[in-house]
């Protein structure tokens, strides 16, 4: 649709209030009503979260398997909605959505070389187009290859397949969380990343290990500052109560078991080239005595610090806590944050069963979760509101969009662009605001509500606004909504019943009321009656697609209509 | 290339001016014209309170450093000790100095404005970060949950039906204001945040408006949610621009200094005619476990140095603003961290959590001085000695409840009764009997001991007395005494039973003060 680019933008140059040349049909506005009435009841939790585990066996359409996507990608893309509608059950769609493709894609690569124009900006060690990840530590460049990273996970978050492999990479970003920014250090920040993809679905005993023992983990939270001398209680702290047992529980670990723990991991400490090695010299080789939470558990002091750990984590897993701790954390991650008695007894409870008769393996828990009765019950669905990824790079998928990038340096900027919308609205990836993640999974009793507030309303807005119309100047080309490429995927788009219906099925997450659908078939016919303006106008575009009138004419009105869209509160729920 | 440099050469402006573009706007809500003749403000006197946030655990004996203390300072801490030498003294006090690179504080010390409350915390700190930072948002015990913040719920008092009906003539603008795109759980009120996130005062944007009632079901209720925050949105900002735009500021603050730059829009927006009492601002980065200070400068650099003189400078550049502009008088600021940091420094240059630390209030209408005594650092380190609570963390709010805001009754917002410290100037003449001198004289004997000590306290009006054993982690272990005693001098037998060998401390409360003392077993 090359043509209908540049058409479209000489267009848009008409459009700016000064160059007059196109009128909006006035709209009319929705019924009047109180705007600052509040209906009381809405503000009392709705507690009629229903169903358990048992597979879920009701029909097997859209909405079903659009609830399923949203919920383990970023938005979602209708080709997907297809994909998983010709698996023609819920198991076989959960089966695909947990199928995660083992290969490697390839890693970040130089794309940073003369980003500053004013003065020479060369890595030395790294040809550009050339991955870094196994150039040495060079702190001029930490800045840029951490940037470079970045971009390269947002890009795989914008690309991802129909599985879950980048939402559960992002749930563990956000569960062992670090801020990459503080540890300055891009081959660390790479590598982190690709453990967290290694073990999603893996076994959770050894994701602990392998956290414990990485190096971005190791100076984030001081680890290779721990040792015989001076304990660092840092990461023996995070280690319970963030990452394993939790403080759900009145009963739990002791100030002392944090410093026991401290002491069994002191030593640990990484090398230039970001591998990991163990000093006995600095670790503390003294036995460790743990409370009663632990049933006074021991570990004898040696100078195997592994084998130490694996002590420590063992008795860490003994305790049910973790089981349960985890369960919660998967299930406000990807159902709903509201976990009341019922929820507990016939959904977390049993979900902890599974991963500890699993020996902690993750992936059956996620099945039995993602295929449940409760999962799909109706009233789970659009309960959530999103975080600033699923809207940010949800409606680049919404839409479609890849991001243009015709030189290295485009790849570096626009990314290092879609990545500051992500962190206006406070969820840059890589930089949690702090090591307990983001407040919208744990903070009671607002949770997801902490992603709205009047300013991050106002960006989110802003945001949809300039993806729908004016573009993004993230590159050399704005980034902007396809309208007719949307509208184009869909069977019957000249019919604008249809074409509202199988739009809004993509970007809204339950149906809504007649009267907005009316008001939104009210914009594509300009205001008019009959619904054959928008068939002739459809039409004319497709018998012309280069002529400039009849693209700016179904242009405009689609962007108009998709502007309202994704202004109106029902885009911001997924 | 560091970070900051990296960031600015990266073309990112160009990003950044399209997001602020606004957007084509359609169907614009309503716009609700308010004779601010009518307003009444949030608060039922004009006064304001700044709260500042020092998100990660201050290292309070840095910050206003217990001279008296120096020589087991350097025993416990000796990779952080900032030197006695170099730390900045105050008038009037030759017991505690301050960080060097926080001169601002020294003058509004010494100009008789600011107040320094010690040893602020709670009874049996939790030492994570979030459930701390929770406890003092809210106002909650340690082991107690609450749902609302304590100014949420004192917003909520004076307005109890809010959200609904709000903004309207009499409350135009927000009942408070957080610079920060986040609403903290410090102003969370029964059903809905109390205040509201700006960063940029100068916004304008016109949202859809969609009055449409939602389902009732888990996707009704957040719907709703976002489509109130929207709808405030849209007035408050309204309400906001226009006292950005009356309230034009050319005070002088530090440029590369994001507080400063925050209270800078605090004071534009109180200048500007705003009605808000409550703003909080915030500054991150105190969680300084290693590298808190930078060696090769004697330990005043580094980066708690660098947070510190961020905070001074700010500070200083808030209050001398605010007198300029006049409003000095009805402005206050308060500084709080969740917890302090472990006496003891540990091997990467830094500290731990720890447990109570200086709390500081600043502005014309405080009570100048010192609140409560130095710690007592022990002359040997053990690793779970922290410091000991001397002031409940709520006892500073019910002061700014009941004399900065006036609040006849603070434990209705705080559960409980807590001593009103002399900290703020009444708002009414003649409310509070301003009592600086928070002495109490009380002594054991003997100390250490093996089996029994004999505790010692004089009264001078009858009082209800109560005597809590507590642990170096603050932990409250056995109450040894409570009840009303008379007038006069009153001896407490303290038997030793099966406590074990080690160093504990005693608090003695007496009519809304505390003193605590360290106490040795052996």
């Amino acid at each position: 649709m090359g043509d209908v680019k540049l058409s479209r933008r000489r267009f848009f140059e008409k459009l700016t209030p000064t160059g007059g040349g196109v009128r909006i049909e006035p709209v009319a506005p929705l019924p009047a009503e109180d705007i600052f009435k509040v209906d009381d009841q809405h503000f009392t939790r709705h507690l009629t979260l229903q169903g358990g585990l048992d597979p879920y066996q009701g029909p097997w359409t859209q909405a079903q398997a659009a609830h399923l996507l949203r919920r383990t990608t970023f938005g979602l893309k209708y080709a997907h909605v297809q994909q998983m509608l010709a698996l023609g059950n819920a198991e076989a769609a959960v089966d695909a959505i947990l199928d995660v493709p083992a290969t490697v894609p390839d890693p970040p690569v130089n794309n940073y070389n003369n980003l500053n124009a004013q003065v020479p900006f060369i890595d030395p060690n790294v040809p550009s187009g050339q991955t870094w990840i196994n150039a040495p530590y060079n702190v001029e460049f930490e800045g840029v290859r951490i940037e470079s990273w970045r971009g390269w996970w947002l890009n795989r978050m914008i690309e991802g397949e129909a599985n879950i492999q980048e939402k559960m990479t992002l749930f563990w970003h956000n569960h062992f969380a670090t801020q990459t920014d503080a540890v300055f250090r891009g081959k660390a920040a790479y590598l982190h990343n690709q453990m967290l993809r290694r073990n999603a679905l893996g076994n959770f005993r050894t994701f602990v290990k392998e956290v414990t023992l990485d190096p971005l983990m190791l100076v984030f939270l001081n680890g290779y500052l721990n040792n015989l001398i001076a304990p660092d209680e840092n990461y023996a702290r995070e280690l319970q109560e963030l990452f394993t047992v939790g403080k759900d529980s009145p009963v739990t670990y002791t100030e002392d078991d944090v410093v026991a723990a401290a002491r069994v991991l002191t030593g640990w400490t990484f090398n230039n080239n970001e591998e990991v090695v163990f000093v006995p010299q600095l670790h503390d080789q003294g036995f460790k005595v743990f409370s009663t939470f632990y049933g006074n558990a021991i570990i004898q002091g040696s100078a195997n610090g592994s084998a130490e750990l694996d002590a420590l984590i063992n008795m860490i897993l003994q305790k049910e806590e973790v089981s349960l701790y985890i369960c919660r954390k998967i299930y406000r991650f990807f159902v709903y944050y509201n976990i009341d008695q019922d929820v507990e007894a016939n959904v977390i409870v049993p979900m902890a069963q599974i991963f500890r008769d699993n020996n902690y393996e993750i992936k059956p828990v996620m099945k039995a979760l993602l295929q449940s009765e409760h999962f799909f019950d109706a009233v789970n669905k659009g309960a959530m509101i999103k975080n600033p990824l699923d809207l940010v790079v949800g409606l680049l998928r919404n839409y479609n969009l890849s991001l243009p990038e015709p030189t290295l340096l485009d790849n570096y900027s626009i990314r290092l662009g879609i990545n500051y919308f992500c962190g206006a609205l406070q969820m840059l990836p890589g930089s949690p605001p702090n090591v307990a993640g983001w407040s919208a999974y744990r903070q009671i009793p607002t949770f997801y509500r902490n992603w709205i507030s009047a300013d991050t309303i106002r960006n989110r807005n802003l945001i949809t606004d300039i993806m729908a119309f004016s573009g993004a100047d993230v590159g050399p080309e704005k980034l902007i909504i396809n309208h007719i490429a949307f509208a184009a995927q869909f069977p019957n788009t000249s019919d604008p019943n249809a074409l509202i219906e199988d739009t809004l099925a993509i970007l809204y997450p339950m149906p809504i009321s007649a009267i907005k659908k009316f008001y939104l078939k009210s914009i594509l016919l300009s205001g008019q009656a009959s619904d054959h303006y928008w068939t002739d106008a459809w039409n004319a575009f497709l018998n012309n697609p280069t002529d400039p009138m009849a693209v700016q004419t179904v242009w405009f009105r689609l962007a108009t209509m998709h502007k309202y869209i994704m202004n109106l509160a029902e885009y911001q729920l997924s | 290339m560091k970070r900051r440099t990296f960031l600015r050469n990266t073309g990112l402006a160009a990003a950044w001016a399209t997001f602020q573009h606004q957007g084509l706007a359609i169907n614009p809500m309503a716009q609700v014209p308010f004779n601010r003749a009518l307003a009444e403000g949030g608060n039922s006197n004009d006064r304001v309170l700044v709260l500042i946030e020092l998100n990660g655990g201050n290292d309070g004996l840095n910050t206003f450093i217990p001279i008296d203390q120096m020589d087991n300072l350097a025993i416990n801490r000796p990779q952080v000790l900032i030197p006695e030498n170099l730390s900045l003294k105050l008038n009037g006090t030759i017991k505690n100095a301050l960080h060097p690179s926080m001169p601002e504080f020294r003058n509004l010390f010494n100009d008789g404005k600011m107040s320094v409350v010690q040893n602020v915390g709670y009874p049996n700190q939790d030492y994570s970060h979030f459930r701390s930072m929770d406890i003092w948002m809210t106002g909650a015990n340690s082991d107690q949950y609450l749902e609302t913040g304590w100014a949420g719920r004192y917003m909520q008092s004076l307005h109890p039906d809010f959200p609904d009906g709000y903004p309207n003539a009499q409350n135009p603008d927000p009942l408070a204001i957080q610079i920060s795109p986040i609403v903290s759980l410090a102003l969370m009120g029964n059903t809905f945040p109390m205040g509201i996130g700006i960063t940029d005062p100068n916004f304008d944007y016109q949202f859809v408006n969609d009055p449409e009632p939602p389902p009732s079901s888990p996707y009704g209720f957040e719907l709703e949610y976002v489509r109130l925050v929207t709808k405030q949105a849209q007035v408050y900002y309204n309400a906001v621009k226009n006292a950005a735009e009356n309230g034009l500021n050319t005070g002088d603050y530090p440029e590369n200094n994001q507080l400063a730059q925050n209270l800078k829009i605090v004071a534009q927006l109180i200048n500007g005619g705003l009605t808000t009492p409550i703003y909080i601002v915030s500054l991150g980065g105190f969680d300084t476990h290693s590298e808190q200070v930078d060696g090769t400068f004697g330990n005043t650099e580094g980066n708690h140095a660098n947070l510190l003189r961020t905070l001074s400078e700010a500070v200083g550049a808030f209050q001398k603003n605010l007198e300029d502009l006049g409003l000095a008088d009805r402005v206050a600021g308060m500084t709080f961290s969740e917890f302090g940091r472990t006496i003891a420094s540990n091997a990467s240059d830094g500290t731990d959590h720890g447990a109570a630390a200086p709390l500081f209030v600043f502005g014309k209408n405080v009570i100048p001085g010192i609140i409560g005594d130095n710690p007592e650092i022990p002359d040997n380190p053990i690793v779970s000695y922290d410091i000991a609570m001397q002031h409940d963390f709520r006892s500073v709010y019910a002061s700014a409840l009941k004399d900065w805001f006036g609040v006849a009754n603070p434990e209705e917002i705080l559960g409980q009764n807590y001593p009103i410290l002399p900290i703020f100037k009444a708002a009414a003449s003649g409310t509070h009997v301003v009592d600086k001198a928070n002495s109490l004289d009380v002594s054991n004997y003997p100390n250490p001991f093996h089996s029994s000590t004999t505790f010692t306290f004089t009264l001078e009006n009858t009082g209800f007395v109560v005597i809590t054993l507590v642990d170096m982690a603050g932990r409250e272990l056995k109450t040894v005494a409570e009840g009303t005693y008379p007038t006069g001098t009153h001896r407490v037998l303290f038997n030793r039973n099966e406590l074990p060998n080690g160093h504990y401390f005693y608090q003695v409360k007496v009519n809304g003060k505390m003193v605590t003392k360290h106490l040795v077993v052996n």
